[in-house]
């Protein structure tokens, strides 16, 4: 069982957790992720780690609430807990000095980008951020990013906030400034990155994404989250989950990612008449504590 | 080891138990097992065990104890079974194998002990593993399983990577000699292979919990969700967490593909996605379980291979509701490494084999889904170093099944995780963990390995046995202290 020690929603559909999980706490790097298991009857998924406090043995994952199991994290609160977290996996982002770093994060992808954002800060780069939100109430981490950025630029997709457009109009611009980049961090929609990845094509500069591929061990044992890259089948969860963006093949991840589209609609509905149900699963096999796993075999 | 035949258990001529026909399994019958997921093999009723038992010859040098690779006491506990003690046969058996319920189900018995048994030179042999499997499950149901007394605490720990059968036996032994034992699994779920990689209707999971349960009671200290390599280090297990032994047995776990086009097409899965969805994740129960595998329900699946692996991922598509469940496989049949009984009881449930025949592309349909498969015929050629015949493409004969769905059980390698993060650990070209033959030490001090890790996908007898030699010369390092 992982304990929930902080839960407040940072935009209407997305929150934050701390997490108690001190053996990941204490190894997790920038660019890793963990794969969670709410109950004795969840799928698990990945999730990119936003942060941890290794004194406090917490890790912090920022969960959009888009699927079945990602709604259901984000009715938790503090105090509830989670069947399973594993982790950190997949390799962590190369953290370098680089000269200019451009991060940029597309919605629930600020999360992800921020902690590299960071390790890059730290690591003496210039930093300059692009965040983009659909509109204003979905900007996330926005002071955050902004503290451990040089350059700080805010894009929605309404101009409700920040700039109007996409984050690529912003790095389309700051590239035919003349400006010279050294280094490219796209996270978000898979879109936004194969878009990112043609802008900085032409202009040679080396550019990387965090593959969100459909995982089920995260340990490389499966094989579900492959992904063509340089032409070869690579495993997002062990050979990535950061990938060079140019070689990347995005319209075979899109296609992949659909895989269970169907599947998803369906567990969604579900939900949505059984949202108390499920809710009540996680609370009562919490008290349980490892007394049962509340696995039957019919 | 062995003590003396007791022929005064068994009334019967040696001669006239030679003409006693072998008792029949009983199974489910094919139509309606193929739409289940309940075990297919019932076991033997207690009239058909005595029947069995009776047909052992009560050998002085018995082979059969040679065939096995942890030597088993056959004889003896057959004996036990002839005196109508259950319950000591068992625990006889529980001497050599603490998961016999497991084994009575998945060992290739014909390959073993059976295979080196006197009475099938003439009839067939002695079902050993049915009669291995009616004592283990005997002592389940009384509930009185003959648990191993601890030896004094020894105050030394000694951590287990993985949690499949080579880590199980390894565990059992090394806490019954006193030390502190942790078992380490990546997954939620504890068993490893006997978990995601058996399907329910070969190994029902609740028998491998309750052997998990068992080792618990016996002082086994399980921790899920440890991913060694990543949540941990070897060196940090021995640094700074005070183990003084590591034992190695993360297994073949990473899955082998082909290298054909159209491999990362939607409906293409390796072997061990498939059955992980469906055994370890419960996919057939979706959406009652959340983790989803794709609907084969009317469509028509293939599965490239012919080991047990593909076997079980062909048999469970069958049951998942596949209209055609096709296996395909280059060489012939009798050059499948799967166990006969496994093939025998596919053919029952309606499982088509398209023999020597190989995978040449998945083709497309346009949207990133399988819609078919191009295939090639073979013919045998020359035996290659295995000794088997090697296939040979027939050139001209391409052709096309229209398919959905395609698993790929043709293997498994090793998985570097834990060689990668631990800099001094030898391995082979292929990635496997080098060890010093008989004490199944590596390159690196206090640290073992065993199983499938170092020799490759085998079996999970093999792999018990394994863990059986490691616990002996684990415990042989703590006690002596010699590397």
């Amino acid at each position: 069982m992982f304990k929930i020690i902080t839960a407040k929603f940072l935009s209407p559909e997305t929150k934050l957790f701390e997490i108690e999980a001190p053996r990941i706490a204490k190894k997790q790097k920038a660019g890793q992720f963990v794969i969670l298991r709410v109950h004795s009857r969840g799928e698990r998924i990945p999730l990119t780690i936003a942060g941890s406090d290794s004194e406090k043995g917490t890790i912090t994952l920022i969960v959009q609430g888009i699927g079945k199991t990602t709604k259901l994290l984000n009715l938790l609160e503090a105090g509830d807990s989670i069947s399973d977290a594993v982790g950190p996996l997949g390799k962590p982002s190369e953290i370098a000095l680089y000269g200019t770093v451009a991060v940029i994060g597309g919605g629930v992808g600020t999360a992800i980008a921020y902690p590299t954002a960071r390790a890059m800060k730290e690591a003496g780069n210039t930093v300059i951020s692009i965040v983009g939100a659909r509109s204003k109430d979905f900007v996330i981490l926005e002071e955050e990013v902004r503290k451990v950025s040089d350059e700080f630029y805010l894009m929605t997709d309404d101009g409700t906030k920040g700039e109007k457009g996409f984050v690529t109009v912003k790095l389309a611009e700051i590239l035919k400034s003349g400006r010279k980049l050294d280094y490219v961090l796209a996270i978000g929609p898979v879109p936004m990155m194969k878009a990112v990845a043609e802008t900085t094509r032409s202009y040679n500069v080396k550019t990387v994404v965090s593959l969100n591929s459909i995982m089920v061990d995260g340990t490389g044992m499966c094989g579900g989250c492959r992904a063509i890259v340089g032409g070869a089948s690579k495993f997002a969860c062990v050979d990535g989950p950061e990938f060079d963006a140019h070689i990347v093949d995005f319209d075979a991840m899109m296609k992949r990612n659909s895989m269970y589209r169907g599947n998803e609609k369906v567990a969604l509905e579900r939900f949505a008449l059984q949202e108390k149900d499920e809710l009540e699963r996680v609370r009562h096999e919490c008290k349980l504590e490892g007394m049962s796993d509340g696995v039957d075999n019919k | 080891m062995n003590s003396k035949p007791k022929p005064e258990l068994n009334p019967i001529s040696l001669k006239d138990r030679m003409k006693i026909l072998r008792q029949e399994m009983p199974e489910n019958p094919p139509n309606e097992r193929n739409k289940n997921f309940k075990e297919v093999n019932l076991g033997y009723e207690l009239e058909l065990t005595k029947v069995e038992a009776h047909r052992c010859l009560q050998c002085s040098s018995p082979a059969c104890v040679k065939g096995c690779p942890v030597g088993v006491k056959v004889r003896e506990f057959i004996e036990l079974i002839l005196a109508g003690d259950y319950l000591a046969a068992a625990a006889k058996i529980r001497e050599d194998n603490v998961l016999p319920a497991i084994t009575g189900r998945v060992c290739p018995q014909e390959d073993q002990c059976e295979g080196t048994c006197i009475v099938g030179k003439k009839n067939s042999s002695v079902a050993i593993g049915n009669l291995e499997r009616f004592v283990a499950d005997y002592e389940r149901k009384v509930g009185k399983v003959g648990l191993p007394q601890r030896a004094k605490l020894t105050g030394k720990r000694v951590a287990i990577v993985g949690s499949g059968p080579a880590a199980l036996s390894c565990s059992g032994d090394l806490v019954q000699k006193g030390h502190d034992v942790t078992v380490f699994e990546a997954l939620h779920e504890i068993g490893g292979v006997l978990i995601y990689g058996i399907p329910e209707f070969r190994l029902p999971k609740d028998i491998v919990r309750e052997e998990v349960e068992n080792l618990k009671k016996m002082g086994v200290d399980f921790q899920t969700n440890v991913v060694v390599g990543r949540t941990v280090t070897i060196d940090e297990l021995l640094n700074d967490e005070g183990y003084d032994a590591v034992f190695i047995a993360t297994g073949a776990g990473l899955p082998q593909f082909l290298g054909i086009p159209g491999e990362n097409l939607n409906g293409v899965y390796s072997a061990n996605e498939f059955l992980t969805r469906v055994n370890l994740m419960r996919a057939y129960r979706f959406p009652e379980y959340d983790e989803p595998v794709y609907d084969v329900r009317g469509k028509d699946v293939v599965v490239v291979g012919g080991g047990n692996t593909a076997m079980d991922a062909v048999r469970t598509a069958k049951r998942l509701g596949a209209n055609r469940a096709i296996i395909v496989y280059r060489r012939s049949e009798i050059e499948m490494p799967a166990r006969k009984e496994e093939i025998k009881h596919a053919k029952e449930e309606g499982i088509e084999f398209m023999l020597l025949t190989n995978p040449v592309e998945f083709i497309d349909d346009g949207n990133g889904w399988l819609k078919a498969m191009k295939l090639i015929k073979m013919e045998l050629g020359e035996p290659d170093e295995s000794g088997r015949r090697s296939p040979v493409p027939v050139s001209g004969s391409e052709f096309e099944v229209p398919i959905s769905a395609a698993i790929i059980a043709t293997g498994t390698r090793a998985n570097p995780l834990v060689q990668s993060t631990t800099p001094d650990l030898k391995t082979t070209r292929k990635g496997y963990i080098e060890v010093r033959d008989k004490t199944l030490k590596t390159s690196k001090k206090g640290v073992f390995a065993g199983g499938d890790i170092v020799t490759g996908g085998a079996t999970v007898i093999l792999a018990m046995g394994a863990g059986r030699t490691a616990a002996a010369s684990i415990h042989e390092y703590l006690t002596g202290g010699i590397w």
